[in-house]
């Protein structure tokens, strides 16, 4: 999987796009911590748009990065998970602890 | 039951397998026209069954697993994932949503996920000696959907 990025204005956007597995989660962790220490933003956007796959090892990952991100001071929301994940999503219940949006602009 | 096709799958516990696992039981499942949505489920289940292999029942080792693949009377797709590994103790505490003995870097909603996305989930383990983790699932082909 890869993870790009946008910030503006203390929001940091983090793109996800490939598979999330427990393969790919420990090096995704990394990458996050190594952006919330270079950025230091006040949001979090993680976007699933383009994340083709994820299973329970993504949950542990969101879960992990939101702790981590409510530790700073910040919020974290995810945004636009396409079908795969979103069906993951609500199985695991975690959108009563972090919010879920969908626009329509992407 | 009678199987109409079949396939078995063996493999070392190597966390690469993981999307290869899940890309071959699709492929196989395809001959019944799943929907996307039916697709998405089944790599999602196999990748947990075949995680859990990976992660817990041979943590330190690397130790074989076997995947096998069966339709079964009425388009129904059987998913079996065996391991020779540690085995688990207390199945029914294991199944529960959020129980993990894998610390921060796993949920504890492998079992959950499994439950929810197939229509059955059996699950067989000697501790010492292994586990099997058995899933069906039927599959309402997109042309009579339609
Ligand atoms: N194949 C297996 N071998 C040994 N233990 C297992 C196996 N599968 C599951 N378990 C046990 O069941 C627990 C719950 O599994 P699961 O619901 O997938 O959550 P997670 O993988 O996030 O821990 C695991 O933490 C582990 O203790
Ligand atoms: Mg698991």
């Amino acid at each position: 999987m890869n993870i790009s990025t946008a910030y503006s204005s203390g929001r940091l956007t983090a793109f996800f796009s490939g598979e999330l597995d427990q393969h790919e989660a420990r090096g995704a962790m990394r990458s996050l911590e190594d952006l919330l220490d270079a950025y230091l933003p006040r949001d979090l956007v993680l976007d699933l748009s383009g994340l083709n796959f994820m299973d329970s090892s993504g949950i542990a990952l969101i879960i992990r990065v939101s702790r981590r991100v409510k530790e700073m001071g910040g919020r974290m929301w995810i945004e636009n998970p396409a079908k795969q994940p979103r069906r993951v999503i609500d199985a695991s219940g975690i959108d009563r602890l972090i919010p879920v949006a969908t626009n329509s602009i992407s | 039951m009678n199987a109409k096709n079949y396939i078995k799958l063996e493999f070392p516990s190597k966390s690469s397998n993981e999307a290869f696992a899940r890309t071959a039981a699709a492929a196989f499942a395809a001959q019944l026209d799943p929907t996307l949505e039916e697709i998405g489920d089944i790599k999602t289940a196999v990748s947990e069954a075949v995680t859990n292999c990976i992660v817990h029942a041979y943590p330190e080792t690397v130790g074989k697993v076997r995947m096998r693949l069966r339709i079964l009377d009425g388009d129904v797709l059987e998913i079996a994932v065996q391991d020779w590994g540690r085995g688990i103790a207390d199945i029914r505490k294991a199944r529960e949503p959020l129980f993990t003995t894998g610390g921060e870097e796993r949920s504890g909603m492998g079992f959950t996920i499994m439950e929810s996305f197939m229509d059955k989930l059996r699950v067989r383990s000697t501790p010492g000696k292994g586990t099997t983790v058995t899933m069906l699932r039927s599959i309402l082909s997109r042309e009579k959907t339609r």
